[in-house]
C-alpha cells in the first residue's frame, strides 16, 4: 500500500510535534528552578517566611550591598506572598459570589432582551486587555478614592509604617474583581444552561419555586463547574502582572487586617508584579535568582491549580458538559 | 412563532418552552432577596461594561487625532512633544504575525495529533497536560524563562548581541516566539473541540473510499473545522495584542522600532520596539513617559482592536461564548 508509510510519516510529523511543545514545558520548568534555586538554598524555607521590608532586601542585592549580619541572597518573601494571597483569595471570593448570582441570572431570570445583551458584555469584559484595566484604575479610581475616601487622619494614623496613595490593596482587589468575574460567569452559565431540563421541570413540578429550583438542583449539578472556573479565575489572578503593578501601590507591605478599615487602603505588591517591577535588575545575578524563585512559585502554584481545575471537572464528564 | 403577533395576556404562556411560572410576591421573603441580587449582579455586569467602554471611548475620542497614528513617538518631557504611536501599532502587528505564524501550526498539529492519533495514550494524556500547564502558566513567567534561552550564546541569531558577546535576548522575534506559547492552547482547544465533533461517518466515508488517513485529516477534516482553527487563532491574536508582561520582558523598552544591522527585515526582526500595549504602560503614571492623554489614545486603539476581534470569534463560532477561552 502506497499510501502506508505516508500515514505512517504524519502520526510521526505530528506526535514528534506534539512531543516537541511537551518538551519545551519540561525545559520550562527545570531551567526555571535551577535558575532559582541558589535563592531557595540560601535562605531555606525561611524564604517564605517573614523578616524584613523585601524592597529593601531586593535593592540591596541591586546595589551588591549585604543587609547587615546577612548574606547577599538574604531574602523573606512573606509580604509579597500575603500580597498575592490577599488580592488573588479576596477577588476569587468576591467574584465567586458575584458571578454565581450573575450566571443565575443570565440563564433563569434575565429577561430575552436583557440576556442578549448580556452575552456580549460578559465576552467583553473577558477580553479587554489588562493593561486597559490598569490604566482606568490608575487614572481614574485611583485618583477618586485617594480624595474622597482616604482621609487625613487616615494617613496620619499609619504613618510611621506606610505611606497610603490611591493605588492600594482595596482598588487592585476591584479591578482583579471585575477581570476575573467574567471568566467565571462564562463557564458557570454555560454549565447551568446545561443542567437536564427535566431535573428543574421535576422540581418546579412539585411545587418548589424557581429560585429554590435553582438553588437546589441547578446549581448543585453545576458545582464542579463552577469550582472549575474558579480555578481558572484564580490561575489568571495569580498570574496578573501588569495591572497589579500599576495599582495596588506596588509596594512589598504585608498589609495587616488589625488596622480594621485603613487595611483596604494600604499598598501590597504580589509576586508577579514585583517581577515586572524588578526586571531592570536582571542583570544582578543575586536579584534574578530570586526573581526566578518566586516565578518558580508562580510555576507550581498554577500547576497545582491546573491539577485542581482537571480534578474538578471530573464528576462533570457524567453529564457530558464539557467545561 | 415569529409570524403571529404578541397579543397582550399571551406572553409567556406564547413561548414555546415556558418556565416553570410562579408568582415572586408568594415566595419567602430570602428568595426575594437573593432573587433581587441575581437582578443586582446582572445590571452591575453591564454597569461596568458600559462605564469601561464610555469612558475609554470619551477619552480616546477626546485625545485621538489621526496624526498620532501616523507619527513615531518621540522621547520629550511633555506630551504635546512626544509624538505619535505609529511603532507601537506596527510593533503590535508585527509581534501578532510572529506569534500567530509560529502558533498556527504547532497548535492545529497537537489538535489534530491528540485527537486523531493520541497514540501511546500516556504519551497523549502528558501532552494534554502540558498544553493545558502553559495555558495556566502566568505570562510573565513566560517571559523570564524565554529572556533566560534566548539568552544563550546559540540562539543569539534571534537577537543582538552586544560589544562584550553577551546576547541581548530581547527582539520581536524572541517576543513573538514566546506570545505563540499564549496562542497554543487556545488554537489546540478550539480546533480539538470542533474534530470531536465531525460526525465518525464523515471519516468512514474518507476510508471507504480508500483515503489514507492523512489524506481524510488533510482533504476532509481539516477543511471542516476551519472556522474553528480560525476562530482559535482570532482568540490567540486577542490575547497576543493584549498581552504587556512578555512585551515589557522581552522587546525591551525603546519606543521606536530599532533595527539590529544588517538585512532589512531581519534587522526589524532581531531589533527591539514597543507595542500599543507597552506604549500604554510607558505613558500611564506606572511607567516613565507619564502622558496620559497618549496612555488614554492608545488604550482605545487596542480596545477597538480586540472588540473587533471578539466580534470575529463570535461571528466564525455562531454566537458561541468563548469568553474563557478554556480546552
Amino acid at each position: 500500500m502506497r499510501g502506508g508509510s505516508r500515514d505512517r510519516r504524519a502520526e510521526l510529523t505530528l506526535g514528534a510535534v506534539a512531543v516537541g511543545v511537551l518538551a519545551l514545558i519540561a525545559l520550562m520548568v527545570v531551567i526555571v528552578f535551577t535558575k532559582a534555586w541558589p535563592s531557595f538554598s540560601h535562605n531555606g524555607l525561611d524564604w517564605f517566611g517573614s523578616g524584613g521590608d523585601a524592597d529593601v532586601q531586593l535593592k540591596a542585592m541591586i546595589q551588591n550591598t549585604p543587609l547587615p549580619g546577612h548574606s547577599i541572597y538574604y531574602f523573606r518573601a512573606w509580604p509579597l506572598l500575603w500580597g498575592t494571597l490577599l488580592t488573588t483569595g479576596l477577588a476569587v471570593l468576591i467574584g465567586l459570589v458575584f458571578s454565581t448570582f450573575a450566571a443565575i441570572f443570565i440563564v433563569e431570570f434575565a429577561p430575552d432582551a436583557l440576556r442578549r445583551v448580556l452575552d456580549p458584555v460578559v465576552r467583553l469584559l473577558a477580553a479587554v486587555p489588562s493593561v486597559v484595566y490598569g490604566l482606568v484604575g490608575i487614572l481614574a479610581i485611583a485618583p477618586w478614592v485617594e480624595h474622597h475616601l482616604i482621609s487625613q487622619e487616615r494617613k496620619r494614623s499609619v504613618e510611621y509604617v506606610v505611606q497610603l496613595t490611591g493605588a492600594n490593596l482595596g482598588v487592585a482587589i476591584l479591578i482583579l474583581t471585575v477581570m476575573i468575574t467574567p471568566i467565571m460567569v462564562a463557564i458557570t452559565s454555560r454549565s447551568l444552561a446545561a443542567v437536564p431540563r427535566t431535573w428543574t421541570e421535576g422540581s418546579a413540578a412539585l411545587g418548589v419555586n424557581r429560585w429554590r429550583t435553582t438553588w437546589r438542583v441547578s446549581l448543585r449539578t453545576a458545582r464542579p463547574a463552577i469550582i472549575a472556573g474558579a480555578v481558572l479565575a484564580t490561575a489568571r489572578a495569580l498570574g496578573e502582572a501588569i495591572m497589579l503593578s500599576m495599582v495596588s501601590g506596588s509596594r512589598g507591605f504585608a498589609a495587616n487586617p488589625l488596622d480594621g478599615t485603613t487595611f483596604l487602603f494600604e499598598p501590597v505588591r504580589p509576586l508577579a508584579a514585583t517581577i515586572i517591577d524588578y526586571i531592570d535588575g536582571l542583570s544582578v545575578v543575586p536579584l534574578a535568582q530570586t526573581l526566578y524563585a518566586m516565578a518558580a512559585v508562580l510555576l507550581v502554584s498554577s500547576a497545582m491549580l491546573s491539577l485542581a481545575g482537571w480534578a474538578a471537572k471530573q464528576p462533570l464528564k457524567k453529564y457530558g458538559i464539557r467545561a | 412563532m415569529r409570524s403571529q403577533p404578541a397579543t397582550a395576556g399571551t406572553g409567556p404562556a406564547a413561548k414555546p418552552r415556558s418556565k416553570p411560572r410562579d408568582s415572586i410576591s408568594s415566595w419567602p421573603w430570602t428568595d426575594r432577596i437573593a432573587y433581587g441580587l441575581c437582578w443586582a449582579a446582572g445590571i452591575a455586569l453591564c454597569a461596568i461594561a458600559a462605564w469601561i467602554v464610555l469612558y475609554m471611548a470619551i477619552k480616546g475620542v477626546s485625545y485621538l487625532k489621526p496624526s498620532l497614528l501616523v507619527q513615531s513617538p518621540v522621547g520629550s518631557p511633555n506630551q504635546s512633544g512626544s509624538g505619535g504611536f505609529l511603532d507601537p501599532i506596527e510593533g503590535t502587528f508585527l509581534v501578532t504575525a510572529i506569534g500567530i505564524v509560529v502558533a498556527a501550526p504547532l497548535g492545529v498539529a497537537v489538535a489534530v495529533w491528540l485527537s486523531e492519533y493520541a497514540r501511546p495514550a500516556g504519551l497523549a494524556r502528558a501532552v494534554e497536560s502540558g498544553v493545558e500547564t502553559i495555558a495556566g502558566t502566568p505570562s510573565v513567567v513566560l517571559a523570564i524563562f524565554g529572556l533566560l534561552v534566548f539568552s544563550k550564546s546559540f540562539l543569539a541569531f534571534l537577537s543582538q548581541t552586544s560589544a562584550g558577546g553577551a546576547v541581548f535576548g530581547r527582539s520581536f522575534l524572541t517576543a513573538g516566539l514566546i506570545m505563540s506559547l499564549l496562542a497554543i492552547p487556545l488554537i489546540v482547544g478550539s480546533t480539538r473541540e470542533a474534530l470531536a465533533q465531525v460526525p465518525a461517518h464523515v471519516r468512514e466515508a474518507s476510508y471507504a473510499l480508500g483515503k489514507t488517513k492523512a489524506t481524510t485529516i488533510r482533504r476532509v477534516l481539516l477543511p471542516s473545522v476551519r472556522p474553528s482553527i480560525a476562530s482559535g487563532i482570532t482568540l490567540g491574536m486577542g490575547r497576543i495584542i493584549g498581552d504587556t508582561a512578555i512585551i515589557v520582558i522581552l522587546l525591551g523598552a525603546s519606543l521606536r522600532l530599532e533595527g539590529a544591522g544588517g538585512a532589512p527585515i531581519l534587522s526589524i526582526l532581531r531589533g527591539t520596539g514597543s507595542t500599543l500595549t507597552s506604549y500604554v504602560k510607558e505613558n500611564s503614571p506606572a511607567g516613565e513617559g507619564n502622558a496620559p492623554q497618549k496612555a488614554y489614545a492608545a488604550a482605545f486603539v487596542l480596545l477597538v482592536i480586540v472588540i473587533a476581534l471578539n466580534a470575529v470569534v463570535v461571528r466564525l463560532s455562531g454566537g458561541q461564548s468563548h469568553a474563557d477561552g478554556t480546552l
